[in-house]
Order: structure tokens, then C-alpha cells, then sequence
């Protein structure tokens, strides 16, 4: 079932983030290969001669993608819900990817500051995309505070390690069935995204894993195969697994030979 | 009056942020403003008057993940 995300169904579930490309040119080759339905965005402070925002801004509309800008950076409830008002104004859109960082290492959420600006800028009027951890009780404050969509990680940003726990993410699909939830950072390889929709989430975002790619073109164009390859897996129900074998060569009609 | 604009000091002649905006060269950008740690959206810059030593950030679009 292709669910919508505050009431718009996306033309891909591959999300593909911007940041990191070794150039504007690079960037725009792979936003046409991975043909995302959505790109991700973000606020930097501005100069006013270089005005490098105004050309990056207006490579992005040509692309004629909705944007989701994110909330980077922010450590804080003020700073998250201060820049989310910000990128609201900006991009013209009331979509947030809402990052609210507890953790420099792990680049891990702030789940407590992350529930409460969630809040605030339901309030506000924001539709809010809250980059999450796996836990099921946190999802559930989320949902609690207005948010229609969960984005739990599937391993530390910019990590490349996959599903860290496939258990948990399982479990969340599985407890949340009509809610569109999209496994954000981690994913390294476009096995860890089709991984992703084979489990029955609707959508993965993706930056590193194509922008450090050695040709992020190429990368962007396997991610596009893979997400496509795994929402059709899903929609063919794939088997159960097993522990133990079963032949697949039927037994029955075999010549005696022993 | 000095103000701090993007943790640069600029001496400036303009009384409101939207008149520190021109000043500063960023007319026609796309652009959003916030002083002293709080949003100031495009139609309250006009009514925003800057203190002395005020802190301005201008922000505007940038690659993200």
C-alpha cells in the first residue's frame, strides 16, 4: 500500500539528500539519476557577496522536487524550532525534517528535545519528519504530539553501516502499520535500502552512501534500482524464512538410484 | 552602531533590519533573519529596530542531508 506523507504520495521512496557532492554539477547529475521524490535542504548563514545559497537554491527548483529541508545541527529545542520557522520562510514549504542532536559521536537524537519541538511546531502549523532512534515508546510520543510521519535511523549518520537493528525497525513497522516511516542515515549500500523496503518501510534517505560514492551518478542510479526493487518485493510478499532446509526440487518421482 | 551580522561586526547606518539588509547588499535575496536568537519573518523586518551590539543571522538555502 502506497501510503502519503501529510497527504502527498511521492513519486519515489528514495530521498536523497544534497550535501557533500564534490560539486554543484555532480550534485545535479545525481538528483537526475536517483529520481527522488523528495531532496532534503538546509539553512547556512549567508554572504552577501558570494550569495552561494541563491545559485544552490536555484539548481534545486530546477529539479522540480519537493524539498524537505532539515534542522542540522541543532543541539537544542530553541535552535531547532528558531530554524524550522527559518527554512519554512525560506523554502516555502511546512515540511521539517526535525533533527535535534543529543550526541556528537553518534550524531544520535535528542528523543526528549526531539518530542517537545516536535510539539512546538505541530502547534505552529509545521508537518513535522522527526529523525528518530528505533524506540516504539518514543514513536508513540511523536505520533502523540501531531507528527504523521517517523524517521527512525538505521545506524549512525553518515556510518554506512545499514540496519543496525533489524529487530527494532521490524518491530516498528510492525506496531505502526499505517503510519509511513522511512529509515533515515546509515544506509550504505542500495542492498540496505531495498533491505528497507523489503521490510515493508515506505521510504529511505540517502546521502553519503551516493554523494562519497566514487561516482555518485552511477551510486544514485543502483539506489534508484534498489528502492524500486524492494518496494516490489514487499508488494509480492516475500516467504518465510526458516531454519531448517526444505527441498525445492520436488522428492516425489525420483528414480531409486541408492 | 555596531551590529553583528553572522559573527562579523559591521558599522551600519540603518536603524531597522530590513534597512540593514539593503545596506548590506542582500536586496532581492532569498534570505531569512533572525536577531538575538529569535526568527524574524520578511513582513516584521521593516519594524524591527536594531540596538547596538545587536546579533543578526542571515541564512539562506544550503545543501543538506
Amino acid at each position: 500500500m502506497t501510503k502519503s506523507f501529510y497527504g502527498t504520495v511521492l513519486s519515489s521512496p528514495l530521498m536523497l539528500g544534497t550535501a557533500q557532492y564534490p560539486s554543484p554539477d555532480i550534485l545535479r547529475d545525481a538528483a537526475k539519476a536517483a529520481q527522488p521524490g523528495v531532496v532534503t535542504v538546509s539553512l547556512r548563514r549567508e554572504s552577501a557577496g558570494e550569495r552561494a545559497g541563491q545559485a544552490f537554491w536555484t539548481m534545486i527548483q530546477e529539479l522540480g522536487v519537493p524539498v524537505l529541508p532539515n534542522t542540522a545541527g541543532c543541539h537544542t529545542v530553541k535552535e531547532a524550532v528558531t530554524t524550522a520557522h527559518m527554512a519554512r520562510e525560506v523554502f516555502g514549504t511546512d515540511w521539517v525534517k526535525l533533527e535535534v542532536i543529543g550526541e556528537l559521536d553518534t550524531l544520535q537524537p535528542d528523543v526528549f528535545g526531539l518530542v517537545e519541538a516536535a510539539r512546538v511546531l505541530t502547534e505552529d502549523g509545521f508537518k513535522v519528519f522527526p529523525y528518530t532512534t528505533e524506540d516504539l515508546v518514543v514513536a508513540e510520543r511523536l505520533l502523540a504530539v501531531g507528527c504523521e510521519v517517523l524517521m527512525p535511523w538505521g545506524a549512525p549518520i553518515g556510518s554506512g553501516k545499514g540496519l543496525n537493528n533489524v529487530f527494532g525497525l521490524r518491530a516498528l513497522r510492525a506496531h505502526f502499520p499505517d503510519v509511513p516511516l522511512v529509515v533515515d542515515a546509515g544506509i550504505g549500500v542500495p542492498s540496505h535500502a531495498a533491505q528497507a523496503l523489503e521490510m515493508g518501510y515506505d521510504a529511505v534517505l540517502i546521502n553519503t552512501a551516493v554523494a562519497k560514492a566514487g561516482d555518485p551518478a552511477l551510486m544514485a542510479e543502483a539506489f534508484r534500482c534498489a528502492v524500486q526493487a524492494g518496494a516490489l518485493a514487499r508488494k509480492a510478499d516475500p516467504m518465510e524464512e526458516r531454519d531448517m532446509a526444505v527441498p525445492s526440487t520436488p522428492v516425489a518421482g525420483k528414480a531409486m538410484l541408492a | 552602531m555596531q551590529i553583528v551580522v553572522n559573527d562579523d561586526v559591521h558599522e551600519v547606518s540603518a536603524k531597522t533590519l530590513a534597512a540593514l539588509i539593503d545596506e548590506l547588499g542582500y536586496g532581492g535575496a532569498r534570505i531569512a533573519t533572525a536577531m538575538d536568537g529569535s526568527f524574524v519573518p520578511v513582513p516584521q523586518r521593516a519594524q524591527t529596530v536594531l540596538r547596538d551590539g545587536a546579533r543578526i543571522e542571515i541564512v539562506a538555502p544550503m545543501q543538506g542531508g
